[in-house]
């Protein structure tokens, strides 16, 4: 493999391993500071391309139907917490599997109601459109590199968030422990649904943001789900630094797998966490958001 | 068991045995398909309801023995005898569920779930994406599992009746087997388990063994369904070990209710004429569905065995 | 019959174990006491296998015990009972003793005997609830039993072990004076054959049953001696027993 190539594979494992990271870190929240495993979260991820693609169609502009999109992912978040997700903290696990697996079904035939099932593609801005020259023959699309920094910039906000302020010193606190942040009179309420609306936001920005270099196609979310599970499990439930981890490695894996082993690369994924389980079975960082 | 217990599955034995006088081969068909899907649904009960394992990567087992109708015919064209391949379809998911639970045991709770889950995707995406046995496109079969034994043939499994009732008896057969099982001290250690896992091992219970045992145990059942499942459907696609007949199989028992075998069967039942009435009204019935499952799970928790009887118990303290 | 050497536990920086050695010998009960927060609870959760310890050993009959886990100091005849009731709470009170009966018994994988049917755990279980007073409410469920009542189960399950070594921690807490009285007398006449570690607030129920006792604080033992020696110890009275005494 000559050098072009590589470096090619090594951007697009840090691409994949980032956008992983910002689906994955909302559901490592949400299970970790409320309790709830959440199958639909792959279905924010799957909104969230298909409202980019129906927004930048209405507006012309990718950048403004992100901003927009951002936006309406946190009211819709906010709301679906208070109207939905709050009846599940009291559920046991079996009926929060499938209360949410109901909801992956709502939210895909609304959509495929509302937009239909058609594989849509998102325009790359043209401000964005050019490549990078690698090498001698190959280049590199400016907008790949265009979704690693923009996700490395709301991975450092994310940090920012939950190292250095109030509201993250709660988050952090109670993915630790939540009966006691509680008792310390925290209005739990209002945390959940600002950490839900968190959560829904990462994994719309994500779909968002990558729509553009992959294509928009009604099963994207489920896909992503599952290796964002993967994710949650070799990094631990409710920490974020093992969600970062976790994820860049297995996209890595995951990149470089399918350069040479082509059709078996699907199973690299699942291999890397049976040896964590063998090793790890509480995941690599446990109980540490952040 | 009480007395009118008894009466009511007596009778509901015989509604079923009586089925294919009364009704058309849609019908038979229809309830052959849901008596293997309950046996699948019994299956993945004693896991979540009798040991408390939430395993949502059940399908993995279905659909393995499901490939081996197909992978275990040396020639698509030539008949396999059911004597072997049967056996050895369910050899296979008894091992691929000793291998999954070995590791995926190592972990609790909401790791558990998670890990049985993607475990199950690693199956379906072996079946997907290799050329083992199709792709996506799934494979046909093209001649059934003879059940022929030297030159006696007890029964055709094309024969839409005779299918039937060999389902029939597979139900009965498993469900004995199972009730025997849970009535053993075995099957109190499970209970114990899902009771309280810490205090079994305090108690000095080797709790990893005994789910162990039970995931494995469950598996091969889960494959003896998938097999017949595969026989009755003439077609193996990746499909039936996805995830979503894993939800499906789980949606069954905590419909019926979970922990003593007939909610598993009630809810195969429920869920299976659930989605073909759906299915018929609209294209897009995964919406009522979606709508239906999260309805059900939010009001009948305990599933509907337990919400009759709980009504039940109204109208006599009322009357 | 079970020792502890220098056996320490660590979390974070707090040392809640802090280089204990304690001998439990058999035909004794010995009474572990010591302010909230002095490792108790946790010394029994390192002695039963439910912690690891961070450093020291731990050993049964003079053989050490590496890595134990709770199933095989159970298996090796350590019982326990635990603080915060620990039961079956759906199962009804006799199936919780039956189980715990159960654990001992050899093929367990005997698939077709009814569990019902087996005379060793059902006349184990109908033992070991009798010796606390449970007999009357052996179908009640355990969640729907007193505190009292399944601090006494706790007890009895076990009791249901047969074991030779018993754990028990706060047993007494919850429990009316009869009760604690007849959890008293039950002791004194298990003791013969068997070591008892017992973890108690009630002074005088310690003071009227223990031939053995350890004063532990913040981790540490204090003093350890008969009876008549701790009461005596200076350090002990100003650290715990006040003006009791």
């Amino acid at each position: 493999m000559d050098l072009p190539i590589f470096l090619i594979q090594i951007l697009n494992s840090v691409q994949y391993g980032l956008l992983l990271f910002l689906v994955a870190s909302g559901l490592t929240l949400i299970f970790g500071i409320m309790g709830v495993i959440n199958l639909a979260h792959g279905s924010f991820y799957m909104l969230g391309a298909y409202a980019a693609f129906t927004l930048s169609s209405l507006t012309g502009n990718l950048f403004t139907a992100i901003a927009l999109g951002v936006i309406l992912a946190v009211a819709f978040g906010y709301a679906l917490e208070w109207v939905f997700f709050s009846f599940l903290y009291k559920r046991d696990h079996l009926q929060q599997v499938l209360l949410t697996y109901g909801l992956i079904l709502v939210f895909e035939e609304l959509r495929s109601l509302a937009v239909g099932d058609d594989v849509h593609g998102v325009p790359v801005p043209a401000s964005l459109s050019a490549s990078i020259p690698l090498g001698s023959t190959m280049t590199y699309p400016l907008y790949n590199l265009f979704i690693s920094a923009a996700c490395l910039v709301v991975a450092a906000l994310l940090f920012v968030l939950l190292r250095c302020t109030k509201l993250g010193m709660m988050i952090r606190a109670g993915a630790a422990n939540r009966e006691m942040v509680q008792s310390l009179g925290i209005d739990i309420n209002f945390l959940f649904r600002v950490v839900f609306a968190l959560g829904v936001a990462l994994a719309a920005f994500a779909g968002m943001i990558a729509a553009p270099a992959s294509s928009v196609y009604p099963g994207m979310g489920n896909q992503v789900l599952i290796i964002c599970f993967v994710v949650v499990v070799i990094g631990g439930i409710g920490s974020v630094i093992g969600a970062l981890v976790a994820a860049l490695l297995i996209g890595f894996i995951d990149t470089f797998g399918k350069v040479f082993l082509a059709d078996y690369s699907g199973i690299l994924v699942y291999l890397l966490m049976a040896i964590v389980l063998v090793w790890r079975p509480e995941g690599l960082f446990r109980e540490n958001a952040a | 068991m009480s007395a009118p217990r008894r009466a009511l599955l007596i009778l509901a034995f015989l509604a079923l045995a009586l089925l294919p006088l009364l009704a058309g081969k849609f019908y038979v068909d229809l309830f052959a398909k849901i008596m293997i899907m309950a046996v699948f649904a019994m299956s993945l009960d004693l896991l979540v309801g009798v040991t408390g394992l939430v395993s949502l990567g059940h399908a993995a087992f279905f659909g393995l023995a499901s490939y081996m109708v197909v992978l275990a015919a040396p020639d698509q064209y030539a008949p396999v005898s059911l004597w072997t391949s049967l056996p050895l379809a369910v050899a296979a998911s008894a091992l691929l569920a000793l291998i999954i639970g070995a590791l995926a045991l190592r972990t609790r709770g909401v790791y558990f779930i998670m890990v049985t889950l993607a475990f199950s995707q690693m199956v379906y995406f072996v079946f997907h994406d290799t050329k083992i046995a199709g792709g996506s496109d799934g494979a046909y079969i093209y001649v059934k599992p003879q059940a022929t034994i030297g030159s006696w043939s007890p029964f055709d499994l094309g024969n839409s009746t005779h299918f039937y009732y060999a389902m029939l008896a597979l139900l009965v057969l498993t469900l004995g087997l199972l009730r025997l099982l849970l009535a053993s001290r075995f099957g109190h250690a499970l209970r114990g388990i899902r009771s309280n896992e810490q205090r079994m091992r305090a108690l000095g219970f080797n709790t990893y063994a005994y789910k162990l045992a039970a995931f494995t145990l469950a598996g091969a059942i889960a494959g003896v369904a998938g097999y017949f499942a595969a026989v009755q459907f003439g077609v193996v696609n990746p499909e039936m070990a996805s995830w979503h007949q894993s939800a499906n199989v789980l949606l069954m028992v905590i419909l019926g209710g979970v922990g003593n075998l007939f909610g598993a069967i009630v809810g195969a039942f429920a869920l299976v004429l659930a989605q073909d009435f759906f299915s018929s009204l609209t294209k897009h019935w995964l919406l009522p569905m979606g709508a239906f499952i999260i309805l059900v799970v939010m009001v009948l928790p305990r599933g509907l065995i337990d919400t009759l009887q709980t009504l039940r118990g109204w109208a006599g303290r009322r009357g | 019959m079970l020792a502890a050497r220098e056996l320490t536990r660590r979390f974070g920086g707090v040392f809640a174990v802090d280089r204990v050695s304690l001998e439990l010998q058999a035909d004794e009960i010995h009474a572990l006491i010591g302010p909230n927060g002095a490792g108790k609870s946790t010394l029994i959760n390192l002695l039963s296998g439910e912690l690891a310890p961070s450093a020291g050993t731990i050993s049964f009959r003079g053989a050490p015990v590496p890595h134990a886990r709770p199933e095989q100091m159970a298996r090796l005849g350590v019982g326990r009972t635990f603080q915060r009731s620990n039961v079956f709470m759906e199962l009804s009170a006799f199936e919780n003793c039956r189980l715990a009966a159960q654990a001992r018994l050899p093929r367990g994988w005997a698939v077709y005997e009814r569990a019902l049917d087996c005379r060793a755990s059902t006349k184990a279980a109908r033992r070991a609830l009798g010796s606390v007073g449970l007999e009357s409410r052996n179908d009640a469920t355990a969640a729907a039993l007193a505190h009292g009542e399944r601090r006494a189960l706790e007890i009895a399950m076990c009791l249901a072990t047969e074991p030779s070594v018993l754990l028990l921690d706060e047993p007494l807490a919850g429990m009316g004076a009869e009760e604690s009285l007849r959890v008293l007398a039950l002791l004194r006449t298990l003791k013969r054959g068997r070591a008892i570690l017992l973890v108690e607030h009630d002074m005088d129920a310690v003071f009227a049953v223990a031939d053995v006792i350890t004063v532990m604080a913040d981790g540490v033992v204090l003093a350890s001696g008969s009876p008549e020696i701790v009461r005596a110890n200076s350090a002990v009275r100003e650290a715990y027993l006040g003006d009791a005494f």
